[in-house]
């Protein structure tokens, strides 16, 4: 299993070479000059010519290449044309608050999706089930900022119990911490008024964004479970008189848990990548406001920035779910 | 007190496209110490015979028309779910056809025993050698012994190891070991084996027999062997009820039903038995076929 994890964590350096690759290839091929877009309306030939020498775009594409590479390795992901900011320290900044978004649908998402997928298994065709059913048509259905906009209307300009937007309050100091999730971060403090202020802003962004992992997830936990109860052993099991509730909670969750899974895992990765309406609509400073003015303005190196880290992050959730197979079924062993 | 009574039971079966009667009045009586094999062609009503004992036919499909079933005199037809608990696994054990797929894939087998025996403990800390009122923690730990010594018993070698295998790691007469392990763990007093050895190799099938037949002599049980297989029948069992349609025709002690069987079905039956002196393409069927169960 350790070797396995290992074999796998080496297995990612060519992967991620080959993407720089193809995320450098194509931001260079986008039409349009970013330089002469840095250098403003005004800028003369020579001044365009002596931005484009600054940040190296004069030379080969090749040359460009390695040089980025180079950077990439020694934690120098390049220059923003605009900003004239590092990269790399732009995207510490702008990760946390994606990554506790994420993770807070995740959370929403598993907690209700797999118990109540559970319930409309075992219920079928009863009211959990309708209800569930219609939440996850909805769920899925609908546009995330869609959904947005009504929690907006309803939670703060109808109910005002919830803030509208942001992530803390321009006038409060938002908690410090190892994580950069604020909710953790005021835990950790034992700054319970930082922490309620930070699950207040994180209410309706996060509700928003786990609606359709969690349909995905009670629909998927409801086939499932349907199919595992069918099984002989579930049969041998109530004919050995294990009571109803643990072959459920305790012999079938574990069986119909495995499809689950990969829904989980590939989830992950889609709100990281689609976090951007929801960042939006929410005003969340987060990776995805700041990548689409990125490439608003035809900015690569942040581009390419922010995809890499989108898609290690990817990999690694991939890698944590291929191991988790192994917890959840025996039959999968890594050699 | 007879152990098993089936009186007159008529069950009938709901689906989508209506009911359908399935058992026709069945009686049938097990004392302890005999074997009684129920055999008949697929679709004839022996599984579900079996099923009704333990009540296992969910209501919303199984209706009972008429009769009853007498467990040590209780009408298990009549009694509570929770009463049906008690007796599932402690009083009645029960053996799946398919070995592969009546074990859980993804626990352990020790995890799954454990819980059978847990079970078994909490409705009669005796089956695990503790007083009655013994604590949970005594209850667990007589559990897992228990477990080891069982799988001991039914010939898994090394098995205080082999409790951490998961079931992938056995072969299939193995692990059909482990689920008669599991059936008498909490010392039943009545086994249902629901075509025990129909998946099994005819080797490893005659093992599994003979530890049946050694484990029912050592504890004076009565058992219900659900089967197609007249062999067998005539291996094992003592007694022999012959099932065609949801009716029993023929029932009796298997020398006299099988050496002068007075029913023409039964002769049938044992004639399709093909033998050593049978001629190439003159294997003897039955005519006719089951009715679909709508």
């Amino acid at each position: 299993m350790i070797l396995y994890t290992l074999r796998r964590l080496v297995l990612l350096i060519p992967m991620l070479i080959g993407l720089t690759m193809i995320v450098f290839a194509i931001a260079r091929l986008l039409p349009g000059d970013p330089v002469a877009l840095a250098a403003g309306p005004n800028a003369t030939p020579d001044v365009i010519e002596s931005v484009r020498q600054e940040f190296g775009l004069d030379k080969s594409l090749p040359l460009q290449y390695w040089a980025y590479v180079t950077g990439l390795v020694q934690g120098d992901w390049g220059v923003s044309i605009f900003t004239r900011r590092p990269v790399f320290e732009d995207i510490m900044t702008f990760l946390p608050a994606t990554l506790e978004l994420v993770a807070a649908a995740m959370l929403i998402a598993i907690v209700l999706g797999i118990p109540l997928g559970l319930a409309a298994a075992v219920y079928r065709n009863g009211l959990v089930d309708y209800l569930t059913r219609t939440v996850a048509l909805g769920g899925i259905a609908m546009p995330r900022f869609f959904l947005g906009l009504l929690l907006q209307l309803m939670f703060v300009s109808w109910l005002d119990i919830l803030p509208l937007s942001g992530r803390f309050p321009l006038i409060e100091i938002p908690p410090e911490g190892p994580t950069g999730f604020y909710t953790i971060d005021s835990i950790l403090a034992g700054d319970w008024y930082s922490l309620s202020i930070a699950l207040q802003h994180l209410a309706l962004p996060a509700f928003a964004m786990s609606l359709s992992p969690l349909a995905t997830i009670m629909r998927m936990m409801r086939a499932s479970t349907i199919e595992v109860l069918q099984q002989d052993f579930v049969m041998t099991e109530r004919a050995l008189g294990i009571s109803n509730t643990k072959i459920l909670f305790k012999y079938v969750l574990k069986n119909a848990m495995t499809s689950t899974l990969t829904v989980i895992g590939l989830y992950v990765s889609w709100l990281l990548g689609g976090t951007v309406l929801v960042e939006t609509v929410f005003d969340w400073p987060g990776l995805g406001l700041y990548a689409t003015q990125a490439i608003l303005s035809q900015d690569f190196m942040p581009v390419i920035g922010v995809t890499l880290v989108i898609a290690m992050i990817y990999l690694v959730t991939m890698l944590i779910v291929d191991l988790l197979y192994g917890v959840f079924n025996p039959r999968v062993r890594y050699t | 007190m007879t152990l098993l009574e089936i009186k007159n039971l008529n069950l009938s079966m709901r689906s989508f496209e209506g009911e359908t009667q399935i058992l026709h009045g069945i009686d049938l009586t097990v004392e302890r110490g005999q074997i009684w094999g129920m055999v008949g062609e697929t679709g004839s009503g022996k599984s579900l015979t079996g099923l009704s004992v333990s009540r296992l036919i969910p209501p919303a499909t199984g209706r009972y028309l008429a009769g009853s079933i007498a467990f040590e005199g209780r009408d298990v037809l009549k009694a509570s779910e929770k009463d049906m608990r008690t007796l599932r696994g402690r009083k009645i054990g029960m053996i799946f056809q398919d070995p592969t797929t009546n074990l859980n894939p993804v626990f352990r087998i020790g995890t799954q025993l454990v819980d059978v025996a847990l079970h078994a403990g909490h409705a009669d800390p005796t089956v695990l050698g503790l007083e009655p009122g013994a604590s949970s923690r005594d209850l667990k730990k007589a559990a897992k012994r228990v477990s080891v010594e069982m799988l001991d018993k039914v010939g898994i070698p090394k098995a205080a190891d082999r409790i951490h295998d998961y079931p992938h790691q056995f072969s299939g007469g193995m692990k059909q070991r482990v689920l008669i392990a599991m059936a008498m763990i909490g010392k039943p007093d009545l086994l249902i084996a629901d075509e025990p050895t129909t998946a099994l190799d005819v080797s490893v099938q005659a093992q599994i027999l003979k530890l049946i037949h050694e484990l029912v002599a050592e504890r004076n049980i009565g058992v219900l062997m659900i089967t197609h297989n007249l062999g067998v029948v005539a291996q094992i069992c003592s007694h022999v009820a012959v099932m065609y349609r949801g009716r029993i025709l023929e029932s009796g002690p298997v020398t006299d039903v099988l050496k002068r069987p007075s029913h023409v079905y039964t002769q049938a039956l044992l004639n399709s038995i093909p033998t050593a002196h049978t001629r190439r393409g003159e294997l003897r069927g039955l005519g006719g076929v089951m009715p679909e169960v709508q």
